[in-house]
C-alpha cells in the first residue's frame, strides 16, 4: 500500500463527509449513529496507523512512505513520516477513538460534532504526515477551524471570549510564520520539506532599521517561527489564551487540545525550527532557557491557587510543555529524545486528567474545587484512576510522566546546569499543586448535600480510561518501546545540527558551550 | 531467588489491590503476608549465602537514550544482602501484626496493597543497579508512603501530613536528581560499577555549577546526601517525619523506622566508592547527622504523644547513622541500621499494642499503671527500651565480642568511631552524641515510666478493659525482641568485628588510609565508658522525674517555661517554614495569577492584539459561524498569496 499515509490522512474527513452528506434527520437512533460511525472511523484510522507502525523501520532516519505527485497550480503533494512524526501520529490516531467515546454522552448538534473531530482528525494528522510547506500550512492553520468550532459552539458560558482569543492568539503567529515561508521558499526555490531541510539559510549578520541581526535572515525566519509555535505550545507569556480556552471547551475539546493540538507547536520547532535555522537556533538558546525555566515556575506557582480543576490542569499543560522546549533547543541526544517522549506521555497524561475532570462535570456540572470534597467514599474507582494519573502528572518514576522530565533535564544540565537547577524546582512545585488538587476533591468526609448520590465511573468510562492507564504504565515501566522508534532519527537530526553549528562557529565567533 | 524476592511482595499488592472482590477480604490479607514470609525466607537465605556470589541479574532495559542505558536490573552483593533481611523481615512481621491491629478497621484489602506495594518499591530501591532504579525505588517508597499516611483519609490531619511528607521529600529528591544529572553528565553513565569506576578521577575534577567551578565529587556527594537527608528527615528536611504518625501504627513501624527512613543511610554507604573521596561532603554528613541526633532526642524529651517520642528517637538514631558513615564507618552505620530496624519496629508495634489496648489513645498523660494490665506488652516493650538505650556491660568482651543489647553494641561502635575520626568534627560529633545518648535513655524510660509504671491516670472504663494484644500481634513482637536483644551480638563479628572486610565485600569501599573502624576499637577508656555513663545518668533522671517524684517535671516545665515551649513546639521548625516558604509561595502564586497573567500579559496583549475581541463578542451575541469565515477567509488569503507567488515565479524549480 502505497498511499497508506493519505488513507490514514484522509479517512476521518470522508467520514465526516458521510456523515454530513448522507445522514439525515436528529432523532435519537441518527445521533446513535453519528457516534457509532465516528467510533467506527477513527478506529479505523487507528487501526490503520498500526500498519505504518509494523512497516517502520526506526533504524532509518530518512523519510518512509513516501508519497509524491503533481497537485494544483504547481503545487507538489507531498507525504512521509519519520521517526520524529511517527510517534505524533500514532498519539492522535490512539486518542481519538477515546475521545469519541468519551462524547457518548453529547446531545446537541451531535452530527455537527462528530463532523467538527472527524475533520480535526484529518487536519492533525496532515500536519505532522505532509512533507510539503503549503500542505503542512493548510493543515496547520486549517486545524484551528473545527477547534474554534468546538469551543465556539458547544462550549461553556464564556465560549465565545475563549474561541475569538484562542483564535487571534494563534492566527497572529501564523501569519508572521507564513511570511517566513514565503521567503524560504524565495530563498531555496522549492516547497519541499525534504529539500528544504538540506538547504542551508544564511547566518550572515545583516542591519535592519539600524539594529544588527546576528545570524541574519537565520534568526529572522527562526522568530517568525517561533511566534508561530511558541503560541501554540504554548509558550510563557503566550500562553493566557490556554486556560480560557479550556475551561470553555467541552470535555472533548479539551483533550484533544492538550493531548495533541499543543503538541504540533513541539513539533514544528523540531521539524522546521531547530534543524532548518540551526545557527539561529544556537543564538536563541539562552532565550528558550529562560522562557522554560519561568514557565515551569511561573505557571506552577499560578496552578497552585486556582480554583476552577481546568484551569489548574491547563497551567500544569504550560508547565510541562516547558520542559518540552527547553528539552528540544539543549539539543542533544538525551534532551529531544525527552521532549518527544514528554510530548507523547503528556497526550496520555492530561488528557487522562481532562476525562477526569469531565466525569464529574458530568455528573455535577462544575468545575470549581471547592464544590467538592470526599469524592473517594463514594467513588474509589474513580479515585484510583484519578491518582494515577496525577502521580503521572507529577512526574512518578515508573509513569511515562517521569522519563520525559529526566531526560529532558538530564540533558538540559549538560548545557546548561542553571536551566536544570531551575526547571527541576518544577519537580517540587508540581507536586504541590496536583496532591492539593487531589486532596481537595477526592479526599475528606463527603459531607456536602449535593454529592452523596454521585456514582462512581460507569463501563463506558472505565473503557475509555484503561488504554490510558495501560500506555502510562507501560511507557513508564518500559519506555524503550517508544524511544527506539525515534532515538535514531533524534541522532541524525542532533548531529546535523552540530554539525551546522560546528561550520558557522568560525565566521559567527559562537563561543563553544 | 532473588527475582522472587523482588516481585514477590508486587504480586500481592497487585492481588490484594484488584482482586480483593473475587477473593475475598481474609484472602487479601492473608495472601500478600504468606508471599512476604516467603521472600522473607528467601531473603534470609541470600543473606548467609552471599558471600563470594556477588554478581548483577539483568531483568529487561528501562530508560535508553543514545549513550544513557539503563536496565531493570539486580544487584547482588552483601550490602544489598542486610537490606533484603531487614526489608522482608519486618515487612513480613507487619503484615502479620496488621491482620491483628487493622482488624476493625475498613479498608484491609487497601493497606495491605499498599504494604505490599511499599515492600516492593523498597527492595527494587535496596536491588538497584543504577541509579535510575534506584531512583525509582526512592520515589516509589515515597508514594507508597504517601498513601498509607494518608490511610485514613477522611482526617484532614492525615491528608495534611500525607502531601507534606512527599513535597518535604521532593525538595530532598531534588538534590538527588541533580546529583545524578551531575554524575552522568560526568561520567557518561548512570550504572553503579561506572561510577564506582570513576571515583578516583571525579576527585580530581572541577566542574561547572550555577555559575561556579566547584569539585565534581562534592558537588555530587552533597547533592546526593540532600537527598538523603530528605528521605531520612534529617535536620531542616525533618519536619515531616513527626507528622507521618498520622499513618497507622504498622506503617509508622515498618516504613518511618525500620525501612524508608533508612534508604538515606543506605544511598550514602552505597556510594561509598564516591564519598570517600569526598571530605567536604563527609563533613558535612557528619554536621548534620549530629546536629539531627541531637536536636531530635532534646524534642523527644518532652513530647507527650507516645508515636512523637518514638518518631524524633527515629530521628537521633538516623542521625547517628549518619554520623558513622560520615566518618567512613560505613560499616558501623549499617551495623546500627541493622539493629535499629528490630528494636525501633518493636517499640512501634509495642505502642501499637498499648494504643489499641488503649481504645486508641495515644497520648502519655492519660495513660500509667499499664504493666498490671498489659504485661506482656510491657516486657517487649521493656527489651526494646534496654536495646535503644544502650544496656551491655561495658570493656568486657567475649570471643572479641562485646556483651550488651544490640542498641549497645552498635551505637557505642558510632560513637567510637566518631572519637576515633581524630578530627575536629569527629570531636563535636563525638560530643553531641554522647549528649544524645543521656537523653535517649532519658526519654525511652520517661516513655516506660509514663505508661507501665505508676498511678493510671486512664479513665476508669479503659483501663479495667485494657488488654494484652492476640497472638498475631504479639508472636511479631516476641521475634523483633529477640533480634533486639541479641543481634547486636550475633552479627558483630561480621558487621564491624574481625571478619568484616572479607565479609562485607565489593559491598562497602574504604579508600586506602581508613582506618576509622580499627582506630575505633582501640580508643581510650574514658571515651569507651562516657556513653554508658550518660545512660546512667539519663535512666537515673528519668527514675527520678517519673517514679520518685511524679509532680518535678510539671514543676520544672514551669520554671523553665520558654526552654519547655521551645522544645515541646519542636525549635519552631513548622512555625518558621510556615512563615518563610509557604505563605510566600502562596502569596505570589496569587500574585503572579492575577497580577501577572490577568493584569499584565491579558492586559498588555489584549489592548495590543486583542482590542477588538470585545467588540467582536459583543457584536456576536451569541455564537455565528459566520464568524468562522473571517478567519477561513484570513487563512485563504494566505494560501491565495502564495499561489500568486508560484505563478509568478514559474512554481517549484527542480
Amino acid at each position: 500500500m502505497s498511499n497508506l499515509l493519505t488513507l490514514i490522512t484522509f479517512l476521518p474527513l470522508i467520514g465526516a463527509l458521510i456523515l454530513v452528506a448522507f445522514l439525515r434527520g436528529s432523532d435519537a437512533m441518527a445521533q446513535l449513529n453519528a457516534k457509532r460511525l465516528a467510533l467506527l472511523v477513527t478506529t479505523a484510522t487507528f487501526l490503520l496507523s498500526l500498519a505504518v507502525l509494523s512497516g517502520f523501520d526506526p533504524s532509518n532516519p530518512d523519510f518512509q512512505f513516501v508519497e509524491e505527485g503533481e497537485w494544483m497550480a504547481g503545487l507538489t503533494y507531498k507525504m512521509g513520516i519519520d521517526g520524529l512524526s511517527l510517534p505524533f501520529v500514532m498519539l492522535t490516531t490512539f486518542m481519538f477513538p477515546l475521545t469519541i467515546y468519551a462524547s457518548w454522552g453529547v446531545e446537541t448538534r451531535v452530527k455537527e460534532y462528530m463532523a467538527c473531530f472527524l475533520l480535526l482528525e484529518t487536519l492533525i494528522l496532515g500536519v505532522f504526515t505532509s512533507l510539503d510547506l503549503i500542505l503542512f500550512y493548510l493543515f496547520f492553520e486549517g486545524g484551528l477551524i473545527p477547534m474554534f468550532l468546538i469551543i465556539g459552539v458547544w462550549g461553556g458560558k464564556d465560549r465565545v471570549y475563549a474561541a475569538f482569543k484562542f483564535f487571534l492568539y494563534t492566527l497572529f503567529g501564523s501569519l508572521v510564520m507564513l511570511i517566513a515561508m514565503l521567503y524560504m521558499y524565495w530563498d531555496a526555490g522549492t516547497t519541499d520539506i525534504v529539500a528544504l531541510l538540506n538547504h542551508q539559510f544564511s547566518y550572515e549578520g545583516i542591519d535592519l532599521l539600524g539594529w544588527h541581526i546576528v545570524g541574519g535572515a537565520q534568526t529572522l525566519m527562526w522568530l517568525a517561527f517561533f511566534a508561530s509555535f511558541a503560541v501554540k505550545l504554548p509558550m510563557w507569556p503566550f500562553h493566557t489564551w490556554l486556560p480560557d480556552a479550556h475551561v470553555q471547551a467541552p470535555t472533548a475539546g479539551s483533550v484533544i487540545l492538550a493531548a495533541i493540538l499543543l503538541k504540533l507547536g513541539g513539533y514544528g520547532f523540531l521539524r522546521f525550527s531547530l534543524p532548518m535555522f540551526p545557527v539561529a537556533s544556537e543564538i536563541m538558546t539562552n532565550f528558550v532557557f529562560f522562557l522554560s525555566v519561568v514557565a515551569i515556575i511561573y505557571t506552577s506557582l499560578v496552578a497552585l491557587m486556582q480554583e476552577d480543576m481546568k484551569k489548574l490542569i491547563a497551567y500544569s499543560s504550560v508547565a510541562h510543555m516547558g520542559f518540552v522546549t527547553m528539552g528540544i533547543f539543549a539539543a542533544n541526544q538525551q534532551s529531544i529524545d525527552g521532549a518527544i517522549f514528554q510530548m507523547i506521555s503528556h497526550g496520555f497524561i492530561s488528557g487522562a486528567l481532562f476525562l477526569c475532570v469531565g466525569v464529574i462535570y458530568d455528573r455535577m456540572h462544575t468545575r470549581e474545587i471547592a464544590a467538592y470534597g470526599g469524592l473517594v467514599n463514594r467513588m474509589p474507582v474513580y479515585a484510583a484512576v484519578m491518582m494515577l494519573f496525577t502521580l503521572a502528572n507529577v512526574g512518578l518514576p515508573g509513569t511515562s510522566g517521569f522519563v520525559g522530565e529526566f531526560l529532558t533535564l538530564v540533558g538540559t544540565y549538560q548545557t546548561s546546569t542553571w536551566t536544570a537547577f531551575g526547571a527541576a524546582t518544577g519537580v517540587v512545585l508540581s507536586a504541590a499543586y496536583a496532591l492539593w488538587l487531589y486532596r481537595r476533591v477526592l479526599f475528606g468526609d463527603l459531607i456536602k448535600e449535593s454529592l452523596k448520590s454521585i456514582t462512581d465511573l460507569n463501563a463506558r468510562e472505565v473503557t475509555v480510561f484503561v488504554p490510558l492507564v495501560v500506555m502510562t504504565i507501560l511507557l513508564g515501566v518500559y519506555p524503550s518501546l517508544a524511544t527506539d522508534l525515534f532515538g535514531p532519527t533524534v541522532e541524525a537530526l542532533v548531529e546535523n545540527v552540530h554539525s551546522a553549528i560546528a561550520q558557522a562557529a568560525g565566521p559567527l565567533q559562537l563561543a563553544g558551550r | 531467588m532473588f527475582t522472587a524476592i523482588l516481585v514477590l511482595p508486587l504480586i500481592g499488592a497487585v492481588i490484594a489491590g484488584f482482586f480483593h472482590r473475587f477473593i475475598g477480604e481474609k484472602l487479601a490479607m492473608v495472601i500478600p503476608t504468606t508471599l512476604l514470609f516467603i521472600a522473607c525466607a528467601l531473603s534470609w537465605y541470600a543473606f548467609f549465602t552471599i558471600q563470594g556470589h556477588e554478581q548483577s541479574i539483568p531483568l529487561m532495559r528501562f530508560i535508553t537514550s543514545g549513550d544513557l542505558q539503563s536496565d531493570w536490573s539486580i544487584r547482588v552483593d552483601q550490602l544489598t544482602g542486610v537490606m533484603l533481611v531487614v526489608v522482608t523481615s519486618v515487612s513480613a512481621l507487619v503484615h502479620l501484626y496488621s491482620i491483628g491491629y487493622m482488624a476493625e478497621e475498613d479498608g484491609k484489602p487497601r493497606f495491605f496493597a499498599y504494604l505490599s506495594f511499599f515492600t516492593f518499591a523498597m527492595l527494587a530501591l535496596v536491588t538497584a543497579d543504577n541509579l535510575l532504579q534506584m531512583f525509582f525505588g526512592w520515589e516509589g517508597v515515597g508514594v507508597a508512603s504517601y498513601l498509607l499516611i494518608g490511610f485514613w483519609y477522611k482526617k484532614p490531619s492525615a491528608n495534611a501530613a500525607a502531601i507534606k511528607a512527599f513535597i518535604v521529600n521532593r525538595i530532598g529528591d531534588f538534590g538527588f536528581l541533580l546529583g545524578i544529572f551531575a554524575l552522568y553528565y560526568l561520567v557518561g553513565s548512570v550504572d553503579l560499577d561506572d561510577i564506582f569506576k570513576a571515583g578516583p578521577e571525579l576527585a580530581a575534577t572541577t566542574t561547572g555549577f550555577l555559575g561556579y567551578q566547584v569539585p565534581a565529587i562534592e558537588l555530587i556527594c552533597v547533592l546526593l546526601f540532600i537527598g538523603a537527608m530528605g528521605k531520612s528527615a534529617q535536620l531542616f528536611l525533618h519536619t515531616w517525619l513527626p507528622d507521618a504518625m498520622e499513618g497507622p501504627t504498622p506503617v509508622s513501624a515498618l516504613i518511618h523506622a525500620a525501612t524508608m527512613v533508612t534508604a538515606g543511610v543506605f544511598l550514602v554507604v552505597r556510594m561509598s566508592p564516591l564519598f570517600e573521596y569526598a571530605p567536604g561532603a563527609q563533613t558535612f554528613v557528619v554536621v548534620i547527622g549530629a546536629s539531627t541526633a541531637f536536636f531530635a532526642a532534646t524534642v523527644a524529651l518532652v513530647q507527650n504523644d507516645i508515636k512523637r517520642v518514638i518518631a524524633y528517637s527515629t530521628c537521633s538514631q538516623l542521625g547517628y547513622m549518619f554520623v558513622a558513615a560520615g566518618v567512613g564507618a560505613y560499616e558501623a552505620a549499617m551495623f546500627h541500621l541493622f539493629t535499629h530496624a528490630a528494636f525501633k519496629a518493636l517499640l512501634f508495634l509495642g505502642s501499637g499494642s498499648v494504643i489499641i489496648a488503649m481504645h486508641h489513645e495515644q497520648d502519655m498523660r492519660k495513660m500509667g499503671g499499664l504493666r498490671h494490665k498489659i504485661p506482656l506488652t510491657y516486657y517487649v516493650m521493656l527489651a526494646g527500651t534496654l536495646s535503644i538505650t544502650g544496656v551491655g556491660i561495658p570493656l568486657l568482651t567475649l570471643l572479641d565480642t562485646p556483651l550488651g543489647f544490640a542498641g549497645f553494641v552498635s551505637k557505642d561502635m558510632i560513637i567510637e568511631s566518631s572519637f576515633a575520626a581524630s578530627s575536629s568534627v569527629g570531636k563535636f560529633a563525638y560530643t553531641l552524641l554522647v549528649a544524645s545518648a543521656a537523653m535517649t535513655a532519658f526519654y525511652s524510660w520517661r516513655l516506660i515510666f509514663m505508661t507501665f509504671h505508676g498511678q493510671t491516670r486512664a479513665d476508669r472504663h479503659t483501663y479495667d478493659h485494657a488488654q494484652d494484644s492476640p497472638n498475631t500481634m504479639m508472636i511479631p513482637l516476641y521475634v523483633l525482641a529477640a533480634g533486639a536483644l541479641l543481634a547486636g551480638m550475633n552479627w558483630y563479628p561480621e558487621f564491624v568485628g574481625h571478619a568484616e572486610g572479607e565479609w562485607w565485600g565489593s559491598g562497602i569501599f574504604n579508600a586506602a588510609g581508613n582506618q576509622v573502624l580499627h582506630d575505633a576499637h582501640a580508643i581510650p577508656v574514658l571515651a569507651k565508658l562516657a556513653p554508658f555513663i550518660a545512660m546512667l545518668f539519663g535512666l537515673g533522671l528519668a527514675w527520678q522525674m517519673y517514679i520518685r517524684k511524679p509532680h518535678l517535671p510539671a514543676r520544672l516545665a514551669r520554671q523553665h517555661q520558654a526552654l519547655y515551649l521551645f522544645l515541646l513546639n519542636k525549635w519552631y521548625f513548622d512555625e518558621i517554614y510556615e512563615f518563610l516558604l509557604v505563605r510566600p509561595t502562596k502569596w505570589f502564586g496569587r500574585f503572579l495569577w492575577q497580577r501577572g497573567d490577568l493584569g499584565a500579559i491579558d492586559g498588555f496583549l489584549n489592548g495590543l492584539a486583542m482590542g477588538l475581541v470585545p467588540r467582536l463578542t459583543r457584536y456576536a451575541g451569541r455564537m455565528q459561524s459566520g464568524y468562522l469565515f473571517h478567519y477561513a477567509f484570513v487563512m485563504l488569503i494566505g494560501i491565495s498569496f502564495l499561489i500568486t507567488w508560484f505563478a509568478v515565479t514559474g512554481g517549484p524549480q527542480r
